[in-house]
């Protein structure tokens, strides 16, 4: 028996959907006007003021925001509220070095943990689970959007953030833990190290686990559903757009519903920014229509993706977006982290370092590594093994402060880095996901 | 008063070092000195050569990163405590040794030849000369 948070919402029938959607975006689009000049701007610019938005079907005719807008606006340019109103921040690494940070208001967490909450009863949780929170807390909107769905759902909520894997286990074992939510690498790395342990699949009380912020696929869930004995479900979201919970899967694990009525989304050609029909493969673009504090229209999102209106067997009503297929700039995501080649190449530079770099990403033993490959250069060398040692470890110290992640550094010899048509491949990655 | 040392970044993967000994090879340049230093990664590779310019030239053209850096070559009777002589010497003028090598050779058999790459080349030179300790001058060790 399928079982929702709010049921009323997200069974609700797609021209009740289709009537809050254009209720809500009008509103929305009024409230960027009177509130943010630089939406304003931007909408003069294109000859609109907000009458010429009158509902869904007018959409199409808004300015897209991106990663560009936000920096450009950094840090308080697209709040549409007073700082008094705001209640908190969330932050995700940006395209070079400026982090994006998003605002909410006290509304807007309650939307964002209401999100988070249909995604845990989606995947079977109630108040009589145990749910293990093991996403980051801090900046990172993992760890406080699914702790916040879990005190909504009434779970029992063990907020144990990320690492130190020994204590998660214990936790999982010594509290009886039914629901894990973390990325999909960390829970492989904590079901191979629990049957590395000797436990198996009935020995675990975990039932399910709620897994995002990276990409995964079909066959990362099965290993992970046996080795922890539980259903594995997928969850969306996007820092600028709220956090985890713009969309979730259900029991037919089959694609995940977004939350329409917070999130209007549209498939782009990533080319030419038209909006292409129904069920097509390009770019997802969303417009959030209800965030107060924070609102964003026609966001790209440069996840390549495609989106499906057919009928659920779970009885939701919600479209359901595929998994991401891929990217339509160069973000890497590495062990849930958002990572631009730019902002390693930043990095070097300031170390005085050359720009002849490559990025390798791998996936060893479920667990993501980044090597930067940086070429050695006259002005760098010292006949000085120790102080080239200092130079590597500095380097290795900013890379992690740019990206919140540990990175390997490698010295390789000049002209190393293949280069095609006499320009460097920046990124090899070799995952298999 | 010191000799040119080249120092030359490598890889530390195999055929790498064998690739730059090539290059002086086929360019007749003659190898006095040799030492490694080593991370898993990569390594410096530190040469006193015969002729300094010839190396660093066809080194440089072959695309290798090098530095030319200022070590002070000690020539030592090959007896016991010859090495422990030098030392108790740079010891007494408080100059710190980065690191040393040794090789024997040339046409004085009687002798092993150091290589101390110290922190102040002046004050170790002083040192050595004001004890009776004969340091290499570049000349001689090209002749070698």
């Amino acid at each position: 028996m399928e079982r929702y948070y709010q049921p009323e919402i997200e069974c609700a029938s797609r021209e009740q959907i289709k009537a809050w959607q254009d209720e809500r975006l009008v509103k929305q689009v009024k409230h960027v006007w009177d509130n943010v000049p630089y939406y304003r701007k931007k909408m003069e610019a294109k000859g609109l003021t907000p009458d010429d938005i009158k509902g869904v079907d007018d959409l199409h005719k808004l300015p897209f925001v991106t990663k560009a807008d936000l920096r450009e606006a950094y840090p308080y340019g697209l709040v549409a509220k007073p700082l008094k109103d705001c209640v908190r921040i969330q932050s995700t690494s940006g395209t070079t070095g400026k982090r994006v940070v998003a605002f909410y208001t006290q509304h807007d967490i309650d939307l964002w943990e209401d999100c988070c909450a249909r995604a845990i009863v989606a995947a079977g949780g109630s108040n009589e689970d145990v749910c293990q929170v093991s996403y980051g807390y801090g900046l990172f909107t993992g760890g406080p959007g699914l702790n916040g769905g879990s005190h909504k759902v009434g779970c029992l909520t063990v907020p144990t953030s990320s690492g130190n894997t020994e204590r998660q286990i214990m936790f999982i074992r010594d509290l009886n833990a039914t629901i894990l939510c973390c990325t999909p690498s960390y829970a492989a790395y904590l079901g191979e190290s629990m049957k590395e342990m000797g436990l198996t699949p009935d020995q675990i009380p975990l039932k399910a686990g709620i897994f995002g912020a990276e990409a995964w696929s079909e066959e990362m869930r099965q290993d992970i559903q046996n080795t922890l004995g539980i259903k594995a479900y997928d969850i969306y979201g996007l820092t600028e757009l709220s956090g985890p919970g713009v969309a979730f899967e259900c029991s037919a694990q089959s694609g995940m519903h977004i939350n329409e009525d917070h999130f209007i989304a549209e498939i782009i050609d990533p080319e030419t920014g038209e909006v292409l029909p129904e069920g097509s493969k390009g770019e997802l673009v969303f417009t959030s229509i209800t965030k107060e504090a924070f609102p964003l229209l026609r966001y790209r999102t440069r996840d390549i993706c495609m989106l499906s209106r057919e009928k659920c067997s779970c009885g939701r009503t919600h479209v359901k977006m595929c998994k991401p297929m891929g990217r339509s700039d160069d973000m890497l995501v590495i062990r849930g982290v958002n990572v631009f080649p730019s902002q390693i190449e930043t990095v070097l530079l300031n170390h005085g370092y050359p720009a002849n770099y490559q990025i390798i990403v791998d996936r060893v033993k479920s667990t993501d590594t980044l090597d930067v490959q940086v070429e050695m250069t006259p002005e760098m060398f010292t006949d000085n093994l120790g102080e080239i040692e200092r130079r590597q470890k500095e380097l290795v110290a900013g890379l992690r402060s740019m990206l919140g992640l540990a990175a390997k550094v490698t010295l390789v010899a000049p002209k190393s880095i293949v280069r095609s048509e006499g320009k460097a491949v920046r990124v090899i990655d070799k995952r298999k996901i | 008063m010191s000799i040119k040392q080249i120092s030359v970044f490598l890889e530390n993967k195999p055929g790498a070092l064998y690739a730059m000994t090539g290059v002086l090879a086929q360019n007749k340049v003659d190898l006095r000195a040799l030492s490694l230093a080593e991370t898993k990664d990569f390594g410096i590779v530190r040469l006193i050569v015969d002729n300094v310019y010839e190396a660093t030239t066809v080194l440089k053209d072959a695309g290798y990163v090098h530095s030319v850096t200022p070590v002070i070559g000690v020539a030592i009777p090959d007896t016991p405590g010859g090495l422990n002589k030098v030392l108790q010497v740079l010891t007494d003028a408080k100059v710190n040794v980065e690191y040393m090598y040794a090789f024997l050779g040339g046409r004085d058999v009687d002798h092993a030849y150091m290589i101390f790459r110290v922190a102040d080349n002046a004050a170790a030179s002083a040192a050595l000369a004001a004890r009776g300790i004969q340091v290499v001058e570049q000349e001689e060790m090209e002749n070698l």
